[in-house]
């Protein structure tokens, strides 16, 4: 394993409720490769992911290209054991290895007219069977937080999981991930990080505007238009065990319930 | 009993039956991925909606081939799909719900795509339980008027896979397409009938859609 003596998070949460990583690494949307959670396993192998570097631009006081392995001499990583939960209804735990996005943010000194971050992941047509044909979204994969979210402690870049290196099927070679938002959010294979003053158009956000929002938080009172968001099917869990409550931000609501304060999330959904 | 045994009826049964095999074996192996639950369920829908299509291809077959074998296991064919319909229900019940009722009322009040599933179970069920020949006697003219409604099932059927998934709708569509060429040529038939009835009255004979001569 690349890093034996990880510090585990304050937020993570219980350890015994890991999901069997081989349920992790099989199980993934990944459209650049397949619209079948099972064939990106193998498909993502040809995804170059060595020397990885993050280009970080916008609205900062020090932009440029950083290696990602730079990046890790400076903010050495930490175990994050999340809830992952999907917007298709089903949820996993996952003890991401990764550091804090704010973290990489202080480091680029933010001008204060940035108001979002903008995420892009990798445009590898090449090895990326459905971005060669031009398939269903608009490639390259792009994701975006409002800045109060993303320097939330709970919002991390993840460089790994189980305590090793980030499977490629699973955004090696690093992702973001946000906790209590729907994973679409959790952008794979970042090449670009821009702080802007302005909202950008998201991928699902843009593919079908009235079932994935900007926000995404994790809610279940708020249905996706054609199905229930109420309940989960928690990954590894058994025949006949039932499915569980889906948790209002997924659980987080302790930590991130104060980034929304009085808005209303049927609205901003 | 409905159906005449011979050895086409065994062949055709153990056929029938295979999907159901592979899928218990499938089971037992842990074949079925991280998710076998859904697996098995997008599995019995999709034997189900092909079984619904395979029922509503046999009176094209027959009218293009003037081979009139099949019309006895058009009723067989629809009894499966109401077989692997019903273990479809069954498993979002019992197995992904685990019987949970209050989350499944919440779940079925809140998904657009399970009402269609549930009109198409409701038509589907609705034929099976008026399948046997006394009932066909029963209902006389009443009876083809309501086996008609197999046309919306597989309408509602193909709808409930469209609004369950996120955009990739190749699968869907394919469904669709069979869907909408069967029901087409109902449609062309019908069409063709009727002007063979206005040429011809009253000595036309129209082309006979289903029921043999």
């Amino acid at each position: 394993s690349r890093w034996p003596l990880l510090k585990n998070s304050e937020y993570s949460t219980d350890r015994a409720l890991l999901t069997p990583p081989e349920l992790v690494k099989n199980y993934t949307n990944y459209y650049e490769f397949s619209f079948n959670k099972e064939d990106s396993t193998e498909l993502a192998q040809n995804l170059p992911t060595d020397n990885w570097r993050l280009e970080v631009g916008g609205e900062v006081e020090k932009p440029g290209h950083y290696d990602l392995e730079e990046i890790l001499r400076q903010h050495s990583p930490r175990e994050y054991i999340y809830r992952f939960r999907c917007v298709e209804g089903w949820s996993m735990v996952i003890p991401w290895v990764g550091f804090p996005l704010a973290d990489l943010l202080k480091q680029v000194k933010p001008l204060s007219g940035a108001k979002f971050v903008k995420f892009t992941a990798v445009h590898a047509p090449d090895s990326m069977p459905k971005q060669r044909i031009d398939a269903m979204l608009d490639w390259p994969y792009v994701e975006a937080l409002r800045i109060d979210e993303a320097v939330h402690p709970l919002t991390i870049l993840a460089v790994g999981m189980y305590g090793d290196v980030l499977p490629k099927q699973n955004g090696a070679a690093v992702r973001l991930v946000v906790p209590w938002k729907y994973g679409f959010k959790s952008i794979k294979a970042v090449v670009k990080i821009e702080l802007l003053r302005k909202a950008p158009m998201t991928t699902w956000h843009g593919f079908a505007p009235t079932e994935y929002g900007f926000y995404a938080n994790v809610n279940p009172s708020v249905p996706h238009p054609r199905w229930s968001q109420y309940s989960e099917r928690r990954l590894g869990s058994g025949f006949f065990t039932p499915r569980r409550k889906t948790e209002l931000y997924n659980g987080y609501g302790e930590q991130v319930a104060a980034l929304y304060g009085d808005m209303d999330l049927r609205h901003f959904y | 009993m409905w159906f005449r045994i011979n050895n086409t009826w065994i062949v055709i049964s153990i056929g029938c039956l295979l999907p159901l095999f592979v899928l218990l074996w499938d089971i037992v192996g842990d074949n079925l991925g991280s998710n076998p639950i859904q697996a098995i369920h997008i599995r019995l829908g999709d034997w189900s909606l092909r079984f619904l299509c395979l029922t509503l291809a046999i009176t094209p077959l027959q009218t293009m081939t003037k081979w009139r074998g099949m019309a006895e296991y058009r009723q067989m064919l629809g009894m499966y799909a109401f077989f692997y319909a019903t273990l479809h229900v069954l498993g979002y019940l019992f197995v992904d719900h685990a019987a949970s009722w209050n989350l499944i009322a919440i779940d079925i009040a809140q998904s657009s795509y399970i009402w269609m599933g549930v009109i198409a179970y409701i038509i589907v069920l609705l034929l099976a339980l008026t399948s046997p020949k006394s009932a066909k006697k029963r209902l006389g003219k009443n009876w083809k008027k309501l086996h008609r409604l197999i046309y919306y099932a597989a309408a509602a059927a193909v709808m409930h896979y469209f609004w369950q998934l996120k955009g990739n709708m190749f699968q869907p569509l394919f469904y669709l397409t069979i869907v909408v060429f069967l029901l087409g040529f109902r449609v062309l038939v019908w069409f063709k009938n009727r002007q063979l009835a206005k040429l011809m009255l009253p000595k036309g004979r129209a082309i006979s859609l289903g029921e043999g001569e």
